[in-house]
């Protein structure tokens, strides 16, 4: 029963990556660069719920499901408000500058949050406690033990990944992303808002940091402002196996990294190594397979 | 620049460091310590520049190289014992040190520089960590407490003997003929690649050149500090180095050593703010991009088309 464990513990670190892998593979998929202040993002959200879930508590008793939600809502709309002007303030100016440009401002960006973050007048950089957002408990099925936790976090996944899903296929708003995203010039012909959409892109994939940054923080021991290094780069590596730019790909990939990551620690000559696995997949999938498990190789035509 | 005033370049900047070492003795301590590691940047920073500027690639690993070259060399004159007292094993050994580095670049670049995009700065900051991690579990160099008791091999002249060399080299490689392919597929991947420059060979030629200087810059900064961490080689230590080739201006040689110079000294005399350098640090890297992605010290002389 030891297997079926560490696929539910893999399941739940697994759907922090793909909620993560959305948010890189949303904006590849636009503005085809790596926003490299997405991991800043989820530290963010953290940092958000961690002020915001005492008074929430307060007001909607401690531990209870409305402060919970609230908590969820309030830190999702903080990150994408921070997305969107991100991308306004340091990334539209450069729309039309060499791709280098723009990677190189999106990592200015991210050790700007991050620096900032660890600065003893913001957040300081020693780990703080992240408050317990609902009450923990330990499911018994059988044999088999689950933790409350990861139970709320591979639901909550699946809510917001069909949420997504309606979304781009759905919605207007999606028919405009992947108008974006196929064509940028030919959709700003059409009459698609072009920067209204990326700047909505750019709001969705936030938020999506902000809740996983939250169901991250859940399960971690503590929240400090480089939190989301590790799982920003897991997320990218993510995005990249399953096809950057895909976004069921996306999904996929973190599936399959948390999945691998969770076995690999359980082995006892691995776990030493679990944090180089992502960067061996990352180079193995570009060696064999550059566009993704998911993705189709493109050509690019002059 | 003619090859002739390059050569009389390197000449001049050996005999310097010549004649600088042999004054060394008269020097304050601590202010020896800091001229060797501007010395050290200045390696760094040329040999990053070939990658990020005159290749227009994105590493943020070079703090890696640093580490494989430092910890080989490191390791060798450890392992040498006494003969690591005669003249020429120090060159030696942060030459093997370099060509490891080199290596490992090899293994690094392949997969992620054949193909277009920003896989380089991904990898390579992944590289950073699986150095770490590589170096935290290796016993041979003391796992995570770190290498202690590495000899004080480095002295000013070998510094500033290969940055001279380092200088050198790189400016006569992307000057000449086949260095000519670097800053075509700077300017444009796909139209050097329908003139017949091999782009992947290239591309992984800079990686692999630049690897090598920064391996034999940990060599020097292993046998300078006299102490490897596994933790001293993170990433914040390959921002540093990217912050020099982007304030010089990517592909300047001359403005990457000004800055490599200025970024070393000046935080030794801003120790009070040491706590904001890094948000200085990133807020330069993003108004210089907005503003003057050419670096802070071109002056449009001539006019470089934006690329």
């Amino acid at each position: 029963m030891d297997w079926i464990q560490q696929i539910i513990n893999g399941l739940g670190l697994g759907a922090i990556y793909a909620l993560m892998a959305l948010g890189y593979t949303m904006v590849y998929g636009v503005l085809r660069f790596i926003n490299f202040a997405h991991s800043d993002v989820l530290m963010l959200g953290a940092f958000a719920a961690f002020y915001l879930a005492p008074k929430l508590q307060e007001m909607f008793g401690a531990q209870s499901v409305t402060s919970a939600v609230m908590v969820f809502i309030l830190a999702a709309l903080i990150c994408a408000l921070v997305g969107m002007t991100i991308e306004r303030l340091a990334y539209r100016p450069l729309r039309n500058r060499p791709k280098l440009t723009v990677l190189i401002t999106a990592i200015g960006v991210s050790l700007l949050i991050e620096f900032t973050g660890q600065n003893e007048h913001v957040f300081g950089a020693s780990p703080l406690p992240f408050p317990q957002l609902l009450p923990e408990k330990t499911l018994h099925l059988g044999s088999l033990v689950m933790a409350s936790n990861d139970v709320i976090i591979v639901s909550l996944t699946l809510v917001l990944l069909l949420g997504m899903w309606l979304i781009v296929q759905k919605t207007r708003v999606g028919t405009a992303m992947r108008a974006v995203s196929f064509n940028m010039q030919a959709a700003s012909l059409m009459g698609v808002p072009v920067n209204r959409i990326i700047s909505f892109t750019f709001g969705l994939g936030s938020a999506l940091a902000a809740i996983a940054g939250i169901l991250y923080s859940m399960k971690a021991p503590g929240i400090e402002p480089l939190m989301g290094v590790q799982p920003g780069l897991r997320a990218f590596v993510a995005a990249v196996l399953g096809g950057i730019g895909n976004l069921p790909g996306a999904v996929l990939g973190g599936v399959i990294l948390g999945l691998l990551e969770t076995f690999a620690g359980g082995i006892p000559g691995l776990s030493n190594y679990r944090d180089a696995i992502a960067f061996g997949i990352l180079i193995l999938i570009l060696l064999f397979k550059p566009a993704g498990l998911l993705g189709r190789s493109t050509i690019e035509k002059v | 620049m003619p090859l002739s005033g390059a050569k009389r370049w390197l000449l001049l900047g050996i005999a310097i460091a010549i004649l600088a070492s042999y004054f060394t003795p008269h020097f304050n301590r601590y202010y020896l310590g800091i001229v060797i590691d501007v010395g050290i940047a200045i390696i760094l920073a040329t040999s990053l520049n070939l990658i990020n500027g005159h290749t227009g690639q994105f590493s943020l690993g070079h703090a890696g190289f640093m580490a494989v070259g430092g910890y080989f060399s490191a390791w060798l004159t450890l392992s040498a014992g006494a003969t690591a007292n005669s003249l020429w094993f120090f060159p030696l050994v942060l030459i093997a040190g370099g060509l490891l580095s080199a290596f490992v670049g090899l293994c690094v670049g392949i997969p992620s520089l054949r193909l277009r995009g920003d896989y380089l700065a991904i990898v390579t900051l992944g590289f950073g960590e699986i150095i770490r991690v590589v170096a935290q579990n290796t016993e041979a160099v003391g796992a995570a407490s770190g290498l202690k008791g590495i000899p004080k091999l480095t002295t000013l002249g070998w510094t500033f003997g290969f940055a001279a060399i380092t200088i050198y080299a790189i400016t006569a490689l992307v000057n000449s003929t086949y260095g000519r392919g670097f800053i075509a597929v700077h300017d444009d991947e796909i139209a050097a690649e329908s003139n017949g420059v091999n782009t992947t060979r290239t591309k992984v030629t800079a990686f692999v050149t630049g690897a090598f200087f920064a391996g034999i810059a940990g060599g020097l900064w292993a046998h300078h500090k006299q102490f490897l961490s596994p933790t001293g080689f993170d990433w914040i230590k390959s921002i540093e180095i990217v912050v020099m080739v982007i304030l010089g201006g990517m592909g300047r040689t001359v403005g990457v050593i000004a800055a490599a110079i200025i970024l070393t000294v000046l935080p030794e005399f801003l120790r009070d703010f040491s706590e904001y350098r890094m948000i200085i640090y990133a807020l330069l890297i993003i108004v210089l991009m907005l503003l003057r992605p050419a670096g802070l010290f071109s002056f449009n002389f001539k006019r470089r088309s934006q690329s």
